[in-house]
């Protein structure tokens, strides 16, 4: 079988079943079922089980362009949409527990915590950053969008650092475990950082080199005291 | 309280339920391909001393609420010397070691001294109270305490006019208690009670459940139990008790000023900057998904209410 066809028939289904897993956990849990446990507290259990999945699945989304180039392994960025899906149903999830379940649609209290409590404000605005995300997920939207797709996609960036936030701020004293999430997306952050200020860079050079050659063309242009035809290469976009 | 606190018998999970299921866990643990999934070998808990004690109990004090399974009093706690999380005491606290054991009573008082475990408890008659116990994560249970009054033992000590505060310390030794390597809190743990507070009636030092010897992830051997504040008042296994003049600094109160407090009363009227007070989750109740309302003082108003007369506790949280 071709490399392709490998990945999208064998490896796809798996890693989708693997997505799945802790969700059929936690299922298993609550119907009592398969050894699944959801302790004492199971409410707590289910809200932190598809919060901390959401945000795993998140960072993964983002590693895959930085695997891919630094890898060299092309054929990952089959696995980017379903696992940047994957997370947003988790977080979705997450969301719709704490509405439902956690508060009951208690409305009031609802509206107050969003307002009041900062961990819970990064965490709905980063939930509503991927909203978009997911409805242009589609191939059709994708084409239809062209350039300005991968422009709106950027807001993954800003949700995955509300996601790391979010997730800091409701620890109590020990931040050793969120930390190694922030640390997670600092460092896919910053290689599309340091990514972008290389290409900027590059840009920079390359349009200094084009400006000291125009430059001195109108030099030797004033010295013949000619006028010739003007250069064209000035200031273009790439 | 009084009025309503008979405990009915049927209320208690009878010793013969939770020790039955130790027992068919630990034959779980013990051997087999089950004892490989951890979802299967985790709640086994390790509770090196089951001990009878003997005790009576206090109709007066006890609350009539269903009391939690010991499985989920023993399973899910905080003790952050085991660890952060809430499994976490339940599964490292096997490395304490309760015996010998001695308390240092110092301080403004009179008959300071270090005192083996047993010469601390001997005078003391042992009673059951069932308590609801309040935490500040917002979840709460009932949980059948053998301890005996604090102000019983204070009065032993003799303290002097400057004894303003009562501090209670934790053992502090790493090896027994893994937690404490990593710098998380101050250690070791120091709480305190204002003495009028250490000495109401309410206030106990515990030294079982369920009518046998403390599990240590509940803070054996000894932990004090102060029903109307949040849980983490209720320091557990403590070496050292001593009067003071000023105002303890306490762990939590130390490690973020801004959202505990001294007195850390149960109050639903005074949010977490973080988290509403105003319910809480019942662990183990019929329905796991519903929300209790929570009670200021945890529902020991009109006992301690007169502590805080003319204090706004708003301001002294």
């Amino acid at each position: 079988m071709h490399a392709d066809t490998l990945t999208r028939r064998v490896a796809k289904p798996i890693v989708f079943v693997l997505c799945l897993l802790p969700l059929l956990w936690l299922l298993a849990g609550i119907v009592g079922r398969a050894g699944a446990d959801l302790g004492a507290n199971p409410v707590e259990k289910i809200q932190d089980t598809l919060g901390i999945w959401g945000l795993r699945l998140l960072l993964a989304t983002l590693a895959i362009t930085p695997l891919r180039e630094i890898g060299g392994w092309p054929r990952l960025q089959l696995f980017r949409r379903m696992l940047g899906l994957f997370a947003f149903a988790y977080l979705l999830l997450h969301f719709l527990f704490y509405l439902f379940v956690d508060q009951a649609l208690d409305w009031r209290q609802l509206v107050a915590d969003i307002i009041k409590r900062p961990y819970i404000t990064v965490g709905f605005a980063a939930l509503l950053l991927l909203v978009p995300l997911a409805v242009t997920s589609t191939r059709r939207a994708m084409r239809r969008m062209g350039r300005r797709w991968q422009t709106l996609h950027r807001l993954v960036y800003p949700a995955a650092v509300l996601g790391c936030v979010h997730f800091w701020w409701q620890v109590k004293a020990d931040v050793r475990e969120p930390l190694i999430y922030v640390a997670v997306a600092a460092l896919l952050l910053g290689w599309r950082v340091a990514g972008w200020w290389r290409r900027r860079r590059a840009r920079a050079a390359t349009s200094a080199a084009r400006v000291s050659r125009s430059r001195a063309d109108r030099d030797a242009r004033q010295n013949q005291d000619a006028a010739g035809p003007g250069s064209p290469v000035h200031g273009l976009p790439e | 309280m009084s009025d309503k606190s008979r405990i009915r018998p049927s209320e208690i999970t009878p010793e013969s339920v939770y020790l039955d299921r130790r027992a068919l866990l630990a034959g779980l643990a013990g051997g087999g391909v089950l004892a490989s999934i951890p979802a299967l070998a985790q709640p086994v808990m390790n509770v090196s001393v089951i001990e009878r004690l003997d005790y009576t109990r206090s109709v007066y004090y006890s609350t009539d609420e269903k009391p939690n399974s010991f499985r989920d009093i023993a399973g899910y706690n905080n003790f952050y010397e085991f660890g952060s999380g809430k499994e976490d005491p339940a599964e490292h606290a096997h490395r304490l070691r309760t015996r010998p054991w001695t308390v240092v009573v110092d301080g403004e008082c009179a008959n300071p001294g270090t005192l083996a475990l047993d010469d601390l408890l001997k005078p003391h008659a042992l009673e059951e109270r069932i308590y609801r116990l309040r935490c500040v994560e917002a979840w709460s249970m009932v949980i059948p305490w053998v301890g005996f009054p604090l102000a019983d033992l204070i009065r032993r000590f003799a303290p002097t006019s400057r004894a303003k505060y009562v501090e209670f310390t934790t053992l502090h030794d790493p090896r027994q208690m893994p937690g404490q390597r990593y710098g998380v809190l101050d250690w070791p743990y120091v709480e305190g009670l204002r003495i009028d507070e250490a000495t109401h009636p309410l206030a106990i030092l515990a030294v079982g459940l369920y009518g046998r010897v403390l599990p240590n992830q509940n803070g054996a051997p000894l932990r004090l139990v102060v029903p109307w504040k949040y849980g983490f008042k209720s320091i557990k296994s403590i070496v050292r008790i001593r009067f003071t003049e000023r105002m303890p600094a306490t762990a939590w109160a130390l490690s973020a000023p801004r959202e505990y407090g001294f007195f850390a009363n149960v109050n639903p009227e005074v949010d977490h900057p973080r988290w509403s007070q105003k319910s809480e989750r019942r662990i183990g109740s019929d329905n796991p998904f519903a929300r209790i309302p929570t009670q200021k003082f945890n529902g020991y108003e009109r006992e301690v209410a007169g502590l805080y007369r003319g204090m706004d506790l708003a301001r002294h949280f």
